[in-house]
């Protein structure tokens, strides 16, 4: 706790000099979210979240658990329909379309929001299988080979090509933790997403798994908007360029990532960012 | 330092009594599971070894090797069918059996051979009609109380008067033995011949067809039925009080008797729909009924297995429902569905009960050619052997239950080697 107060007020005196968030502000916004609220039953686990994410940058959520950052997360690509019981109020638009929109087609909208699970989860099947299962059932490809250039782009992409180019048959099980991570994120960008969601992709993996996941997502960022929820505060600072405390199902405070992290407005987040709760 | 080690751990009488009473308890604990076990397997070797005891013999038959003159005066050439096969039979017997022969022994002469005999004889020479005018030699089957007589389950040492065989019969017997004209081959009739009154020709063709008719109707009607209910039930049904209800009856109805089933049967497939008695068809859909809440659960069961990791994984690549279910959450159940398919359908093998009720045990001297023609199952065939007076089906009844549990065994091998083949891909 004492290195990242340190952290913090060494960084503190750089804040306004070193930092430039105009970069940040110019981009458009991608998503935008009013007023979210979700209820499980009769527990109201969300009040009202209204944020702006970027296009093209990595926003992470921060917060302790069960402060409601993964089930924003899944508002966003719709997965919260699939929990019974669970009540999704307010606007959340990609593009300024209502994700929630009664005539909107699912199944299209979380290609274009594709998403990566804490615990790496390909399917006990090939390799290969693993990253056509997308385009496949999506009818992205034209043919077999046109199937192959998608796989074979999208391990590239994750950075696992040159790992498995020799085994793309053998089932996806049996990878490494870090590498089965990968070949999940693979698995997304299959099908080309606009927008990738990460539930705390590197909770499960060790720290070598995690920097080479980490280097993969600031890589991905140039062509993606990257939304992450982490437990990790030094994974925010390192990865994301935006950040949001999330707190007792309230959006505590958001903005530019180092400010965030030197120059919290908020109690709370100065509290969380040193340590005090969480 | 020393003394304050002594005072915290102490090795004293107390805990050495301590420790040798809880080995003890283990030591009992494991004991009594060892007898435990140990007595399951020695009533199960008690059960197997009275069976083969009892039925062995049924699964040798002996024969009797006869040259039968098919002589024109008996058997018109022009219209053979209609030849007086009778006389054949005891003609031939006559003659390997010289002597002083009233009407009345060379009538218990014939009777050596099965009843039976001149329909072998007929059917032989009207596939070969050649052999009219010259001999044709048979191997076929002795009566029952011959058999046995030469199985050693008549005793030659029982007064006569107590014994089915007289002293008599024994002596044409021994006098066909000395001319090497018995044989004792394996007993094909057993898993050839459909049922008999005569044991020596009665066989388990007509229950094993049946009982294969009335499992392949119980499977297709109740696989498939009982995993869309499953997969409804698992997947898409809302958790309320309904389908709490659906399910606490699923369960309970796997525990209902199955001569409950037997009598639904005979009141709603006989009596108000008018299906034909005895048919594997019906008994196939009584037996579906029973089999239905088996495969409802352990495919519940198989479902409810697959991570739910897999199922977000589906989801969040974009994949419907039905898609997820079909490409992802069934394959990876697929070996316990069909593990628990399989026992069910043993189970409903060897169910005898239901078909007792809707005349599954009628006697049926040919297989069945069509799931609506009458027929028996191989549990009610052994039913009704069990309930023969006749020396011979002692010992069928014993083949007929070691038959059924090979099946048993056969289709519970199949359920592992499934498993096992399917779950090893991954």
């Amino acid at each position: 706790m004492d290195m990242v107060a340190g952290k913090v007020k060494m960084t503190q005196q750089s804040v306004n000099t070193a930092m430039d968030p105009s970069d940040m502000l110019e981009r458009p916004i991608r998503l935008t979210a009013r007023d979210v609220t979700v209820h499980y039953g009769a527990k109201q686990a969300l009040h009202g979240i209204s944020i702006d994410i970027p296009d093209r940058a990595v926003t992470s959520f921060i917060g302790p658990s069960g402060c409601g950052k993964s089930t924003f997360l899944r508002c966003i690509n719709r997965m919260n329909d699939t929990i019974e019981g669970a009540k999704v109020g307010g606007t959340i638009k990609l593009d300024g379309e209502d994700v929630y929109d009664p005539n909107l087609d699912v199944v299209e909208l979380r290609a274009r929001i594709g998403m990566v699970f804490q615990k790496p989860n390909p399917f006990p099947k090939s390799i290969y299988e693993n990253v056509a299962y997308g385009p496949r059932i999506h009818g992205l490809a034209r043919g077999k080979t046109d199937l192959d250039e998608i796989v074979v782009s999208s391990l590239r992409k994750a950075g696992l090509f040159e790992e498995v180019k020799d085994r793309l048959n053998e089932p996806g099980t049996g990878l490494s933790g870090g590498q089965q991570q990968r070949l999940c994120i693979a698995r997304a960008i299959a099908v080309g997403p606009e927008v990738i969601l990460m539930d705390e992709p590197c909770s499960a993996l060790d720290p070598i798994a995690t920097a080479i996941i980490e280097e993969l997502i600031d890589e991905l960022r140039e062509n993606y908007t990257i939304v992450i929820v982490t437990h990790s505060m030094q994974q925010a600072a390192r990865v994301s360029q935006r950040t949001a405390f999330f707190h007792l199902g309230n959006l505590i405070e958001e903005g530019v990532t180092e400010d965030i992290f030197t120059n919290p407005v908020n109690k709370q987040t100065q509290d969380y960012i040193m340590g005090r709760i969480g | 330092m020393s003394e304050a080690t002594v005072s915290t751990r102490p090795i004293s009488q107390d805990r050495i009594r301590l420790r040798n009473r809880r080995n003890a308890a283990d030591f009992r604990l494991r004991a009594y599971g060892i007898a435990a076990i140990g007595t399951a397997i020695g009533l199960l070797a008690i059960l197997l070894f009275t069976l083969v005891i009892g039925g062995y013999s049924a699964f040798v038959q002996t024969h009797i090797r006869v040259d039968f003159p098919i002589a024109a005066e008996n058997v018109d050439p022009a219209n053979p069918a209609e030849g007086n096969w009778r006389a054949v039979v005891s003609d031939a017997m006559a003659t390997l059996l010289p002597g002083s022969q009233s009407p009345a022994e060379t009538r218990q002469i014939a009777q050596i051979l099965t009843s039976n005999t001149q329909f072998f004889v007929r059917n032989a020479v009207l596939a070969n009609p050649d052999v009219i005018g010259g001999t044709l030699t048979l191997d076929v089957p002795a009566a029952d109380i011959f058999d046995q007589l030469n199985k050693g389950n008549i005793s030659r040492d029982t007064p006569e008067a107590n014994r089915r065989v007289s002293d008599q019969q024994i002596g044409w017997f021994d006098t066909l033995v000395e001319q090497g004209r018995i044989s004792t081959p394996f007993n094909w009739g057993l898993f050839f011949n459909a049922d008999s009154r005569f044991p020596e020709i009665a066989g388990l063709a007509g229950a094993i067809t049946g009982s294969f008719y009335a499992l392949l109707v119980c499977f297709v009607i109740s696989f498939p039925v009982g995993i869309a209910a499953a997969i409804y039930l698992e997947e898409f049904a809302p958790k309320n009080r309904w389908t709490d209800i659906i399910e606490v009856n699923i369960n309970n109805l796997a525990a209902v008797p199955s001569i409950v089933f037997g009598l639904l049967g005979l009141a709603v497939f006989l009596q108000i729909f008018g299906l034909p008695r005895s048919a594997p068809l019906v008994g196939g859909l009584v037996l579906a009924l029973m089999t239905l809440p088996t495969i409802i659960i352990v495919t519940r069961n198989a479902l409810k297995a697959v991570p739910p990791s897999i199922r977000e994984a589906g989801y969040g690549m974009g994949a419907s429902p039905q898609q997820v279910i079909w490409h992802h959450v069934l394959p990876l159940s697929l070996p316990g569905i069909l593990t628990g398919t399989i026992i069910g359908l043993a189970q409903a093998l060897g169910e005898t009960a239901p078909l007792l009720l809707i005349g599954m045990n009628a006697f049926i001297t040919s297989p069945p050619g069509g799931v609506m023609e009458a027929s028996t199952a191989l549990p009610t065939q052994i039913y009704i052997w069990a309930d023969s007076p006749e020396r011979g089906f002692v010992s069928r009844t014993s083949a007929g239950i070691l038959v059924l549990l090979g099946f048993l065994l056969l289709m519970n091998a199949i359920a592992i080697f499934l498993r096992q083949r399917l779950e090893r891909r991954w």
